[in-house]
C-alpha cells in the first residue's frame, strides 16, 4: 500500500477489529440499547440490574459499574456505543477525554485550544 | 441528465447540533465556526442543488454490530432520526428520493459494489447536523436526499481508494442519470479526532490541512494511505476522512476550491468544511 509503513502500534489506541467486536458484542449491545429513553432510565435506576439483561462478562460487569472508559474499552467496548453509556452518564466528550487522558477537564480543553497552533 | 453542481465535506460533532439547538452561535466559543458555514449557504444559493446525496459514517443508530455493512445505500421516500442517548432533540425527517436511489444502486452494482440496499434506514447526526448547517431553521432541508453510510465503526475498513472509487462510480451513476436533478454531494466526518483511548483529544492540523489542499486537484495522493495510517495520522475517528475522500471522487468534472474553513476545535475535534464546484469537462460552466 504505497511507500506510507502500516503501524503496527499505534499508542493509546485500540483498533476495534472483529477480535473487539466478538469480544465486546455483549458490552456494546447494552450500550446500543441506551438510544432508548426507557432503557436509560432503567440503567440510571439500578445499573446492574439493567445490565444483568445483557449476559455481560465479568470484566464487562466491573468495567460499567467503574465508569472508567480504558476499563470498558479494554473490556471491548467500541467508541461510538460507548458514548451512549457516556451520555446517560451525564459526562461529555471533554469528561471523558480528560478521565482516559488523567487529567482535569480544563487541562484537557487547554490541550485541545493548543492543537490549534 | 442529471448535473452533479459540486461537494461539501463538513464536520458533523454532535456538539454542533447542540449549540443549534441552544441557539449559542454568537458565543465566542462557536462564532468563528458557524460563520464559516455562511459562505456554504452563499454557494448553496448560487448553485440551487434539488437533490442532496449525503455520505457519512452511522454511529450506531441505524446498524448495530449484528450486522455491519461497508456501504449502506437508502432507498426510501422519507428518513428519519431518532433518540441517540445523549439528548439531542430528534431532527425533522426530509424528503427521500427512492426512484432515484434504485437507479443509483443499479448503477453502483454494475459497478461491482456490493452495496446494502435499505427500504427502512434512520439518520443519524452525522447525516442530520450537515444538513442543519447548510439550511438552517426549522424546516426540513429544500432537498430530496439519498443516505449512503459507509463503516467506520468495526475494522476492517473499506481503504481509502475503495471509498474513491465508490465516489466515482456514483458520480457515473448520477451523470447517466435521465433526470434533470441538480445534485450535491455532501461528505459529513472528521477532521482529526479521537474520543477514545489514552490518546483521547489527538488532532493533527498539518496532516488535516494537507487533506484539505490535496482534495481539490490532486485527491489520488491520499489514496495510499491505509485505513490504520489514517487512524494514527488523523485520531480513531478521524478516519472519517473516508467520507470526504469519497464526495470527492464523486466529482468527475474540473473542481475548484468554493469555499474553506478549518477550525481548532469543537468539542474534541479539528472541525472543516470545504465546498468545491465541478465543472463539466467540456468545460461548460454549471454555474450561471
Amino acid at each position: 500500500m504505497g511507500d506510507t509503513p502500516i503501524s503496527e502500534e499505534i499508542f493509546g489506541t485500540t483498533i476495534f477489529d472483529g477480535e473487539q467486536a466478538r469480544k465486546g458484542y455483549a458490552l456494546n449491545k447494552m450500550c446500543f440499547s441506551l438510544n432508548d429513553a426507557a432503557n436509560r432510565a432503567a440503567f440510571l435506576a439500578d445499573e446492574a440490574v439493567y445490565c444483568a439483561r445483557f449476559n455481560l462478562t465479568p470484566q464487562q460487569v466491573s468495567a460499567v459499574r467503574s465508569h472508567n472508559v480504558l476499563q470498558l474499552i479494554a473490556a471491548g467496548g467500541n467508541a461510538y456505543y460507548l458514548a451512549k453509556l457516556a451520555g446517560t452518564l451525564g459526562l461529555n466528550m471533554q469528561d471523558i477525554g480528560a478521565q482516559q487522558t488523567g487529567v482535569s477537564v480544563e487541562t484537557f480543553k487547554a490541550r485541545l485550544l493548543a492543537a490549534a497552533h | 441528465m442529471a448535473t452533479i453542481v459540486g461537494a461539501i465535506t463538513t464536520s458533523h460533532v454532535p456538539a454542533i447540533g447542540r449549540a443549534i439547538v441552544d441557539g449559542r452561535q454568537e458565543e465566542p466559543y462557536w462564532k468563528a465556526f458557524f460563520e464559516g458555514y455562511a459562505g456554504v449557504r452563499d454557494w448553496l444559493a448560487r448553485v440551487k442543488p434539488d437533490v442532496a446525496i449525503v455520505i457519512y459514517n452511522d454511529h450506531g443508530l441505524n446498524f448495530f454490530l449484528d450486522k455491519m455493512p461497508t456501504f449502506a445505500v437508502g432507498a426510501a421516500d422519507q428518513y428519519s432520526n431518532a433518540d441517540e442517548g445523549w439528548g439531542l432533540p430528534v431532527a425533522t425527517p426530509v424528503k427521500g428520493d427512492a426512484a432515484l436511489s434504485w437507479r443509483l444502486i443499479e448503477g453502483l452494482v454494475a459497478e461491482d459494489f456490493d452495496i446494502t440496499t435499505c427500504q427502512e434506514m434512520l439518520v443519524d447526526h452525522a447525516f442530520c447536523i450537515p444538513l442543519g448547517l447548510c439550511w438552517p431553521g426549522p424546516e426540513p432541508a429544500p432537498v430530496r436526499t439519498v443516505p449512503i453510510s459507509i463503516n467506520t465503526v468495526q475494522h476492517p475498513l473499506p481503504s481509502a481508494a475503495r471509498c474513491f472509487k465508490l465516489g466515482r462510480a456514483l458520480g457515473r451513476a448520477i451523470e447517466a442519470d435521465p433526470s434533470d436533478a441538480r445534485v450535491v454531494i455532501i461528505g459529513t466526518g472528521g477532521l482529526s479526532h479521537q474520543l477514545d483511548g489514552e490518546r483521547a483529544g489527538f488532532i493533527n492540523k498539518p496532516f488535516d490541512l494537507m487533506c484539505m489542499d490535496r482534495l481539490v486537484a490532486e485527491p489520488e495522493a491520499l489514496l495510499h494511505y491505509s485505513t490504520r495510517d489514517l487512524v494514527r495520522l488523523a485520531g480513531s475517528q478521524g478516519v472519517e476522512l473516508l467520507m470526504w475522500i469519497a464526495a470527492r471522487g464523486a466529482l468527475l468534472g474540473e473542481v475548484t476550491r468554493a469555499h474553506s474553513q478549518y477550525h481548532i476545535p469543537i468539542s474534541n475535534t479539528a472541525a472543516g468544511v470545504l465546498v468545491l464546484d465541478n465543472d463539466r469537462a467540456d468545460g461548460r460552466r454549471l454555474v450561471a
